[in-house]
């Protein structure tokens, strides 16, 4: 099968594994049903994205999202599918979130220690400064509760 | 003992996807409407491809043949995409297998039907001597 430049196909390996993992162990997966699936699952994404596509352009977005995904998995009658991407999907944004919070604490500690380097000589007027601000922090809190 | 490796194996099972999301993105742009994919759905597509492997497989293994000899072949795979609703998208890409003498022959009723209308005699002297190359090619 002549390949374009653009390679179409995924990786048989990653396929491989996902079929072994899911048939009863011991099954043999003869290559030309390994190879179907593999188009297979190559048709499925343009099949999926098309679906997608679709939702998207009702929704007069150029960027396809989570959302026209999962509307896609309902138009092509894969349901089933539904309830694993959202965990998936809460799952990755989990992730993506503790990545921000991360590389943002990361940015905060750094400045923190650049500043106390810097400062260092002038640390006891400082911390005066502080005190007094935090009491006046504290001040208006009161009065914002009242 | 080889910790080092199986803390890798260990990190590729708890991600979210094993398909390369490069890949599944390079195939999602050969889309001819499509702009732009924003990361999510990237990811989902990539996990719904996962899904789809996995129920195609089960599936296929369950309704087929192979199954009495714990394999799952092409045959089992033809066979969903024929015969089940939901996969019937596959269809043109998974075609049933048969035997060529058969497809020569299919084609050859086919193009007699198109030509009823002319002399029918001369078509099944065709057709006789034909269906003698057929078997020869058989035995062959």
């Amino acid at each position: 099968m002549a390949e374009g430049p653009e390679d179409l196909n995924l990786p048989n390996a990653v396929i491989t594994r996902i079929i072994k993992e899911a048939l009863p162990h011991g099954v043999n997966i003869s290559k030309e049903a390994r190879s179907a699936i593999s188009r297979a699952a190559s048709m499925f994404v343009l099949y999926a994205t098309s679906c997608a596509n679709n939702f998207a352009m009702k929704g007069k977005r150029k960027t396809l999202n989570a959302a026209d995904v999962l509307s896609a998995m309902e138009e092509m009658e894969f349901q089933r599918f539904i309830s694993p991407l959202k965990e998936a999907l809460d799952a990755y944004r989990r992730e993506q979130k503790g990545k921000k919070e991360t590389s943002e604490q990361k940015k905060k500690d750094k400045d923190r220690t650049d500043s106390e380097e810097q400062d260092e000589s002038r640390e006891d007027d400082n911390d005066e400064d502080d005190e007094r601000m935090e009491e006046e922090e504290q001040n208006d809190e009161e009065e914002v509760d009242n | 003992m080889a910790d080092g490796f199986g803390g890798k194996e260990k990190c590729s099972d708890q991600r979210l996807v094993s398909l390369p999301l490069s890949r599944i993105r390079v195939i999602m742009k050969s889309s001819p409407e499509v702009s732009s994919i924003n990361q999510e759905a990237l990811v989902l597509t990539a996990k719904a491809t996962e899904l789809f492997v996995q129920y195609l497989a089960t599936y296929s293994y369950k309704h087929g043949s192979g199954k009495e000899k714990k394999a799952l072949i092409y045959s089992d795979l033809s066979n969903t995409a024929e015969e089940s609703e939901t996969f019937q998208f596959l269809a043109d890409i998974l075609p049933k297998k048969i035997l060529a003498s058969k497809y020569l022959k299919m084609l050859k009723e086919e193009k007699g039907e198109g030509e009823e209308e002319e002399d029918e005699e001369e078509e099944e002297e065709e057709e006789d001597e034909d269906d003698e190359s057929e078997d020869e090619e058989a035995e062959s």
